[in-house]
């Protein structure tokens, strides 16, 4: 009886969601439950799906969003805003420079000023690791960590999830490389925790001043490793995300040239040649083509480096909506 | 009233005179009178310390007063208040002020407001190079003669080995110790917590154990090359200790401190317990907590004898300072106030030999920095020697709370542990204060 | 507390009835879409549907609808508005889509609704199909099709169990204790 009626599928019975989002703040991914990260995850494939289809919501109309940004950012702030505006939210964008920040203003009585304004979420971005849970302490308003030094960027790391999970399906038992400077990356701090929870082994890697010398401590519990050795990282990787190797740190001799690091560590066609076929390539940009990853790898069929991009508004307007949410019920 | 008082029934503890024992301790007026069992004295005031260990009041060779120029964060007269009720009757204060005491009229202008306002007695210490900026060194025998007990930029190293060196020479000279905070900061700059597990985790830049070791293998180095007397800073690392227990065992004259902090706390301290990091900035200080086999090793180093002084490096801050970014917060512990206590509790659990830690709060840093020769008795209980003593309850709890310290400082990441052991009463130059139990 | 007004046998009965004054009111199958709205909606929609294909011979197409992002009184409900996907054909244009829900109460869910079903086209009119009509308007909507109307106080909860949701048919009238308003 296959009519033109019926040519879409017919809907199951609706998904129970059994955890609900509670948490004041989002710092790392390394507080999160399974739960909550499965919560954000599959909120943000509902968002893409509805923005697929429509413009502005109305949904946080009366929400007002803050973003705090005490470093440079163009990605990480739009896709914020984006988010923010598409579900209707009010957005307030403030930078370290033109502010009250440059007079010297503490960050808690920054937060508390932006409280006292109406601020319900607060974006911040922090050139120094921790920042954003000393503002968290300091007000009743939720925080959101959209990148705090060398430490954590929980969205990014939300979102790459997502990416993968809609590349690879379920994640348990699947390798992911991250191959760079590990060491001073938020991005790979973040990823760990939620990739580890999510069931992938990640493999973390770099050259030796660039790597992490105590997380090996991870290792016990056989879901995470750091090598120096790049063949051995994407050996069977089902995915590969490279790292932004800043230009300093040739400048302060972490490296001995970026002549060297492309050498021995960019991801290109031939080491991506280790990985299974079809591994997905990733960056978190921005990206420094020809130097952490080669240009026709950046570029390839199987890189979703836009897509992590596109992902991003969705994920964050999953975390958004949650967590105005979350303040509403508080 | 004759100005006698008789302390009864103590446990009395005397590292210099090998006193160990449950006596009774008479003082008259300034000045220690006898120890000895069942002291009859009819016209003195008696005081009933049974119950209580008994010691001659704590010597502290590294405080930071604050006074002149970071009146803020403490004033002589706050900090001498918090050393007394932390059991600290003599201690050394670090030239790290604005003016920094430098030449003789700054050391003089210092004498005058610790003559007016201290509550217990203080020393100076000149700074090593003017204006502690390590290009030149300071007025050394100007410092000498104004009263100072040793040279520091404390704060700062003595980056040049070559400037170093020369003032060893004429530290040696002029019978002066010199102690030197031991850091080589082209391996330490811009950390801000131990380099290893927590500052991985954590994302904080990381202040390497060997930017200390290599610091403390070049000053051992270059005293023995002039034969002046090295007092080491601070020490928090295990290779310290053995770097120093070989110097010893070579027979120079090197002496070394470790701060409570170093003894009880690790970089754990700064991730907190909780699931969520805390970035505590009150557990940064400098150099950092660093890992648990460090602490062992400090431990070691003060029950064998290897490191001479438990050091206060009290370091009160205002509130400002530490309620900021891990990155931007000053580096820094009150430690008056929880000293005695934390390391009675470390006696307690059995890590400390209460013979080591008590000679290492009283005759030792005496003898490190010479200051028998200044005030004979001083850190003992010796008839004559200056009543200077403190009454301790070694076994009673108390959980830290910050808001109750006499410092302006609150920054400590002890608030809200309990520890075991208080400072029940401190007699300091014969004038007795009382702290009562510790819910005063 | 907790009533019973309504039994299983009533209760696929009403669906019988709604199922004919749908296609009566319809004039046929043609161009007919059901949504039902997440989370009760949904499997209503569907024996709507299979009672229609069953009298009529024809499949008739179910869609779900989830308005969580439509709503504009997330400040005040207790439960949990997960976003959830909300799939329909293709293509609404020129159709007659019945929005399908258990209980019709303020009609916040239903001008949520109106406003996600223009996210997929531009049917040729929306009608309402409510199994139980409670009264307490807020919003000047009033269903095409009901099951039944129970006036209730603001202190009752009107909860309309199904199989394929809770493990049984019935709809039950039960008491909060506190009245909200």
């Amino acid at each position: 009886m296959a009519s033109a009626a019926t040519r879409f599928p017919q809907p199951g019975p609706a998904p129970i969601v059994e955890t609900s989002w509670t948490a004041k703040d989002l710092l790392d991914t390394d507080t999160l439950s399974l739960a909550e990260i499965n919560l954000i995850l599959d909120q943000a494939g509902a968002m893409k799906d509805v923005r697929q289809r429509q413009g502005k919501l109305a949904t946080l109309r009366g929400v007002a969003v803050v973003t705090l940004f005490y470093e440079q950012s163009t990605r990480t702030r739009a896709s914020f805003e984006m988010a923010a505006k598409l579900l209707g939210a009010d957005v307030v964008n403030l930078t370290a420079s033109g502010s009250s920040v440059e007079k010297g203003e503490t960050l808690i009585d920054t937060v508390r000023t932006l409280e006292a304004i109406g601020a319900d979420l607060l974006v911040i971005r922090h050139g120094s690791s921790g920042a954003p849970y000393l503002a968290a302490r300091n007000t009743s308003a939720g925080v959101i960590n959209a990148g705090d030094g060398a430490h954590a960027h929980p969205t990014q790391a939300l979102l790459d999830a997502f990416t993968l999970r809609e590349n690879l399906g379920d994640l348990k038992g699947r390798r992911v490389a991250i191959v760079g400077d590990v060491l001073h990356s938020r991005v790979a701090r973040s990823n760990i925790w939620a990739l580890t929870a999510l069931g992938c082994s990640v493999i973390l890697c770099g050259p030796a001043t660039l790597i992490p010398r105590t997380l090996e401590d991870g290792t016990e519990e056989g879901r995470y490793m750091v090598t120096d050795s790049i063949e051995e990282a994407l050996d069977g990787a089902d995915a590969v995300m490279a790292l932004r190797m800043q230009r300093e740190r040739q400048e302060s001799g972490l490296i001995p040239s970026l002549r060297a690091y492309v050498r021995d560590y960019q991801v290109n066609s031939a080491r991506l040649a280790l990985a299974r076929p079809g591994a997905i390539v990733m960056h978190p940009g921005p990206m420094n083509e020809g130097i952490e990853i080669a240009q026709d790898v950046a570029h390839g069929i199987t890189s979703t480096i836009e897509e992590q991009v596109a992902n991003g508004v969705a994920v964050r307007m999953a975390i958004l909506y949650h967590m105005a949410l979350a303040r509403q019920r508080r | 009233m004759t100005g006698l008082t008789l302390f009864s029934g103590a446990h009395v503890i005397d590292p210099a005179n090998g006193i160990d024992a449950k006596l009774d301790v008479l003082v008259d007026g300034p000045v220690i009178a006898n120890v000895a069992a069942g002291i009859a004295a009819d016209d003195a005031r008696v005081v009933d310390a049974t119950g209580l260990l008994l010691l001659p009041g704590f010597v502290d060779l590294h405080a930071h007063l604050r006074e002149p120029g970071f009146e803020q964060k403490g004033t002589i007269e706050t900090e001498t208040a918090a050393a007394l009720r932390g059991g600290f009757t003599t201690i050394c204060a670090m030239p790290n002020t604005d003016p920094a005491p430098d030449d003789a009229s700054t050391v003089e202008a210092l004498k005058g407001r610790i003559g007016r306002d201290a509550h217990v007695r203080v020393f100076p210490i000149g700074c090593i190079t003017r204006e502690r900026a390590g290009l030149s060194l300071a007025e050394l025998s100007e410092l000498a003669d104004a009263g100072c007990v040793a040279f520091s930029d404390d704060g700062h190293p003595v980056t040049s080995p070559r400037l170093f060196r020369n003032a060893l020479a004429i530290s040696r000279s002029l019978g002066i110790p010199i102690s030197e905070h031991s850091d080589d900061p082209a391996l330490s700059a811009g950390g801000v917590a131990h380099e290893g597990r927590v500052s991985e985790r954590l994302g904080l830049r990381g202040y390497p154990a060997a930017a200390e070791i290599n610091a403390v293998a070049r000053n051992i180095e270059l005293a023995e090359a002039t034969g002046a007397r090295l007092h080491l800073a601070h020490l928090s690392c295990a290779r310290s200790v053995a770097l120093v227990a070989d110097a010893r065992a070579r027979g120079l004259n090197i002496t070394s401190e470790v701060t409570p902090s170093h003894l009880f706390l690790t970089e754990d301290a700064i991730a907190g317990p909780g699931r969520e990091p805390a970035y505590d900035t009150n557990a940064r200080i400098n150099p950092p907590l660093r890992t648990e086999e460090d602490r062992k090793a400090l431990l070691a180093g003060i029950n064998d004898g290897t490191i001479d002084a438990i050091a206060t490096d009290h370091a009160p801050h205002a509130t400002e300072d530490k309620l900021c970014e891990f990155d931007h917060a000053a580096p820094g512990i009150s430690c008056f106030e929880t000293a005695a206590a934390t390391i009675l509790t470390l006696i307690d659990r059995g890590e400390l030999d209460p013979a080591a830690a008590w000679a290492a709060l009283t005759i030792n840093p005496v003898r490190a920095f010479g200051l028998q020769h200044r005030v004979p008795g001083l850190g003992t209980l010796s008839v004559g020697a200056p009543a200077d003593l403190v009454l301790l309850a070694s076994s009673e709890a108390w959980t830290v709370d910050p808001a109750r310290f006499v410092s302006r400082g609150r920054n400590t990441p002890l608030g809200g542990i309990t520890l075991t052991g208080h400072v029940r009463a401190v007699m300091a130059s014969g004038k007795l204060w009382e702290m009562g139990a510790n819910d005063d | 507390m907790s009533d019973q007004v309504m039994n299983a046998e009533q209760l696929s009965r009403t669906i019988r009835r709604l199922a004919h004054e749908i296609v009566e009111n319809n004039r046929g199958t043609q161009d007919l879409v059901l949504a039902g709205l997440l989370t009760r909606g949904v499997p209503l929609a569907q024996r709507l549907a299979a009672e229609i294909e069953a009298f009529e011979g024809t499949p008739v197409p179910v869609g779900s609808l989830d308005v969580a992002l439509f709503r504009d009184d997330l400040r005040s409900r207790d439960t949990l508005p997960h976003v959830r996907p909300s799939e329909l054909p293709q293509d609404i244009e020129g159709c007659t889509v019945v929005l399908v829900d258990d209980v019709l109460y303020t009609g916040r869910t239903i001008r949520a609704a109106l406003d996600a079903i223009f996210e997929f086209g531009r049917p040729a009119r929306i009608r309402l199909a409510v199994m139980v009509d409670r009264g307490h308007r807020e919003l000047p909507i009033r269903p095409d099709f009901v099951g039944r109307n129970i006036p209730t106080s603001l202190g009752q909860e009107v909860s309309v169990r199904l199989k394929e949701q809770d493990g049984e048919d019935g709809v039950y009238l039960e008491e909060r204790g506190v009245a909200v308003g």
